[in-house]
């Protein structure tokens, strides 16, 4: 696990602008369902909370449950009003945050 | 009136049968706690058709990643715009897949995730618009490898 994350979006956008930004983390998002050999429930083991931020504010956040798959993949829009930093975050179950930034600027 | 012959009977036998058969037949029960998320979600009021255009393969060959898009007609300004999105599975082990969250910064109100199915089912999607209204949509996906594991 705690692979980068890759994220995918233009180095820069107009004014106003909504690109699309698509992330994928590695992740064996562990569903609490299925068996081991010996028959033992694998306890769950989930990103449960993806977050965006730009520049300290909320663009896009998505809780998740179980049935997302493993080595989630999240696409989502960003309004662009200003040059300034991405912040994504993915919380496990178990307390980490995977994180990263990516900058954009505005086309000149 | 003629008297129906043998064939004739034989035939609306037929018929019969397989009207009596096709409810269940007709897949997609629900299974989970489903109609609990929803009301959680919605507070016990009524979503409304439409706004919602939720795109999902109608065969997924693989239960365990079945791509999901979904676009809310919305202005995404301050004051109207998408808050919330909850994503429910209704014949998975448990009802949820996904709550996502916009804000207007965030342009559009699309997104794309990617699912597990257990097997063939609902996959139903209600928003809530920043004014309280909500609106749903709900497409039936038939899975043939199902996406839960043993």
């Amino acid at each position: 696990m705690a692979d980068k994350p890759r994220i995918k979006l233009p180095k820069e956008a107009a004014k106003g602008e909504v690109i699309q930004i698509k992330t994928l983390v590695s992740h064996v998002m562990e569903s609490g369902q299925r068996k081991d050999a010996q028959g033992k429930t694998i306890p769950r083991k989930i990103i449960n909370k993806f977050a965006c931020e730009f520049n300290g504010k909320p663009v896009f956040s998505c809780g998740l449950e179980p049935a997302i798959s493993a080595n989630p993949y999240i696409q989502f829009d960003a309004k662009v009003d200003e040059a300034g930093t991405f912040k994504f975050s993915w919380t496990d179950d178990d307390g980490t945050v995977i994180t990263a930034e990516e900058k954009i600027a505005l086309k000149a | 009136m003629k008297a129906i012959n043998r064939r004739q009977a034989f035939a609306l036998g037929g018929g019969f049968v397989m009207l009596t058969l096709m409810p269940m037949g007709a897949d997609a029960e629900v299974t989970n706690d489903a109609a609990k998320w929803i009301e959680k979600f919605t507070g016990g009021k009524q979503p409304a058709k439409g706004k919602i255009s939720l795109d999902l393969p109608e065969i997924a060959e693989n239960g365990n990643t079945v791509p999901l898009s979904i676009n809310i007609e919305s202005p995404m300004t301050a004051e109207s715009y998408v808050k919330d999105v909850m994503i429910i599975a209704d014949g998975n082990p448990n009802a949820g897949v996904a709550t996502l969250s916009f804000t207007p910064l965030s342009g559009k109100a699309e997104a794309s995730i990617r699912i597990r199915l257990a097997t063939t089912q609902n996959v139903v999607a209600i928003a809530k618009m920043s004014d309280g209204s909500l609106f749903t949509e709900q497409k039936t996906v038939k899975v043939t490898i199902g996406g839960c594991g043993g």
